[in-house]
Formats: structure tokens, C-alpha cells, sequence
């Protein structure tokens, strides 16, 4: 109010704030990352287009993680669909899928409504297998220990710098689908070059899930982000709260 | 087209501050976006624009500043110049990234309050 005169009439104030517009995912995501801490589990958001062969890259991860015992656990993000999911599950995977509808990529939210129906405190690594999109996923933290970004030897060698904020976000790059290099123009040197320009840190493993190629190296890399974060040998499923199954409207499967 | 979503979390967010101190109007918004916050500040404003009907900000003015992005070596502080690898090449260690070009921030807010 008008502290002059007393007139009663109203006053501009300028509030400042200085807060990040994602604020409320950030404290969404905060939460989940204690939930897989807690838990021992290992979160991974991996990332890429539509097509890189980020499912093919899971379903491999299972066929190796089967001889280190692992228990793994994945949901799985489309528009529309359950299909990555039902791979998964044949994969030995336990999974389900969030259908998005017209979203173009997963929320804190949306990642915490998915574990409400999925034994994920029963896993040792547990993968959120983002929307296949190289631009919204980057900015939306989901609470993961770690984010992966599929990139297939058919895209191109400049995609980090088309994209350089998801490269960015990137703390590893799995080149996929390697074993086309011979058919393909594609030049690893040349991705090496455009991922050290968008990336102060870069890390990259070349990997083919068709043949196996690069595949111990990726689960020796989990491996270790499991030993960084004090993971192994924990318990797993002794989570600080329970989540009891709530049937949230975004799950399938 | 995320920028949809994020224009929601902003009214939502303002929406939530102007209630808390009985604002009777909301004239201006002021956001920092960085270019390396993965937002189209023209798609930014373009969603705001759509969105804000019916909402306390369909009147208020949204100023967009954008912040470049630039790197350092954070030993040296040395500039690491744009399309570079990102590696001080004297001190041999990663570049940083300097403040605000990852983010996308709610500055402040200009409301008429009783």
C-alpha cells in the first residue's frame, strides 16, 4: 500500500527471485535420486534419437549382465506403445512402459509415478530409457546417477554439434551399431573432434549389440559408476519409504 | 516443443508468488535463458504468448535476455574460444563452462501489490 500518504493505492514491487523455472522437476528428481541411493541402485537416463538402438543396446546389456548376476530393471518411454517394453521383458529385463502421449520426453514426475509399478528397489541397475530425442530430454534431470546418449554410426559424425546440449549433458556417448562402419562413410575420428567441442569431458565406447563389440567395456563402465557411488555390495530393496503400487495413469504393462 | 511445459512451470510458479503477496497484477516477467539451456528463446516466447490466455500473466510483458555461452580454463582463466575443443591446451585440463549458459532462470518479477 501507498506507506506516503495512506491513499490506499496500490504500488509496484519488483520480486526477485533468481530461481530456475525447472525448479519444481529439480526437487522431483532430487527425491528420486535418494530413492535409488538409498536403495543401491544404480539410475541410468539413456538418451538418443528414435532408432539408435537404445532397446537393442539394453537387450545386450542383459545377455552380459547374466553371467555378473545383475538384477536389472527398466522403464521404457514412448508417444505411443509398449513395444521397447515388451522387448525388454523377453529380453529378461523387468519393464514398463510410459506412453507420453504428445510429450516429447520424461519429468522427475513422471519417472516417480512409473516406480510405483515396478520392483525397481529389487534391481542393481535400473535404466530409464528416455523418449528417442535429441533436443527436450537434455534439460529435464529425472534423479539418475548417470546420462547415456545412444549415438548410431548412421547419423553422422557432427551430431554433437547439431545437438550440442544433449552432448553436453552426455557423461557417456555409446556409438552404436558399429559393425555398419564398413558400409558407411562414417569416421570415428571425426566424432571424437565434434563431441571434445561440446564437451569438456568426453567419453565415448564404441559398441555393436549385434555382434557384442564394446559390450564388456559398457557393463564394465556401469560397473564402475556402481563402485563410484558406493553401490556395490549394498542391499538392495531396503529403501528408506515403500512406494505401494498406485496405478498411475501413464504405465502400462 | 518442451517450451510449452516450461511456460507452464513459469506461470504456475508465478501464479504461486503473485497469490502469496495478493498481487492485483503481474506487469512484467524477467528470464535469463542460456544458450546452452536447450530452450529456443523465440519458441520460449512464442509458447508464452499462447499459453498465458486466462492466466494472471495474460497481460504481463516477458522480457527474454539471452546469455552466450562461454568456456574457461578454471586454472588459468583463460577464454576458450567458440568451436574449440574444450581443454585449456597450457594447463591441460577441461574447460568450464561459465555461469548461466545452462540455465534457464527466473529473474524476477514486477507485480502491483496492495
Amino acid at each position: 500500500m501507498c506507506t506516503t500518504c495512506g491513499c490506499g493505492d496500490t504500488e509496484l514491487v519488483p520480486v526477485e527471485l533468481h530461481e530456475k523455472i525447472l525448479a519444481g522437476n529439480d526437487r522431483a528428481a532430487r527425491h528420486n535420486r535418494e530413492h535409488f541411493l538409498e536403495a543401491g541402485v544404480l539410475a541410468i537416463n539413456l538418451m538418443g534419437s528414435p532408432g539408435a538402438g537404445k532397446t537393442a543396446v539394453l537387450e545386450a546389456t542383459a545377455r552380459a549382465g547374466a553371467g555378473k548376476k545383475w538384477r536389472l530393471g527398466a522403464v521404457s518411454a514412448d508417444l505411443a506403445t509398449d513395444n521397447d517394453a515388451v522387448r525388454l521383458e523377453k529380453a529378461g529385463i523387468p519393464s514398463r512402459a510410459i506412453t507420453t502421449g504428445q510429450a516429447c520426453h520424461l519429468d522427475a514426475e513422471l519417472v516417480h509415478r512409473s516406480l510405483h509399478d515396478i520392483p525397481w528397489q529389487q534391481t542393481d541397475v535400473f535404466f530409464i530409457e528416455n523418449v528417442g530425442n535429441l533436443v527436450c530430454p537434455a534439460i529435464y534431470d529425472l534423479g539418475q546417477a548417470a546420462n547415456v546418449v545412444v549415438l548410431s554410426v548412421t547419423e553422422g559424425e557432427d551430431k554433437p554439434l547439431k545437438y550440442p546440449t544433449m552432448f553436453l549433458a552426455a557423461d557417456l556417448v555409446l556409438v552404436s551399431k558399429c559393425d555398419l562402419i564398413p558400409h558407411l562413410d562414417f569416421d570415428l575420428a571425426k566424432l571424437d573432434d565434434a563431441l571434445a567441442r561440446v564437451n569438456p569431458k568426453p567419453n565415448v565406447i564404441r559398441l555393436s549389440a549385434r555382434t557384442g563389440e564394446g559390450v564388456d567395456q559398457w557393463i564394465g563402465w556401469l560397473e564402475k559408476r556402481r563402485l563410484e557411488k558406493g553401490l556395490v555390495g549394498r542391499i538392495a530393496g531396503l529403501a528408506a519409504h515403500v512406494h505401494a503400487p498406485a496405478g498411475g495413469r501413464d504405465q502400462k504393462r | 516443443m518442451h517450451e510449452y511445459s516450461l511456460v507452464e512451470a513459469l506461470i504456475s510458479r508465478v501464479e504461486a508468488e503473485a497469490k502469496k503477496r495478493q498481487a492485483v497484477r503481474v506487469h512484467t516477467l524477467s528470464v535469463r535463458v542460456g544458450e546452452l539451456a536447450g530452450v529456443d528463446p523465440e519458441l520460449f516466447q512464442t509458447a508464452y504468448d499462447t499459453f498465458r490466455a486466462g492466466t494472471l500473466c495474460a497481460e504481463t510483458t516477458l522480457v527474454v535476455k539471452r546469455i552466450p555461452a562461454s568456456w574457461s580454463c578454471p586454472r588459468c582463466r583463460a577464454a576458450i574460444p567458440r568451436g574449440e575443443v574444450l581443454r585449456c591446451a597450457a594447463c591441460d585440463v577441461p574447460a568450464r563452462l561459465d555461469d548461466g549458459a545452462d540455465a534457464l532462470t527466473l529473474d524476477g518479477i514486477d507485480m502491483e501489490v496492495p
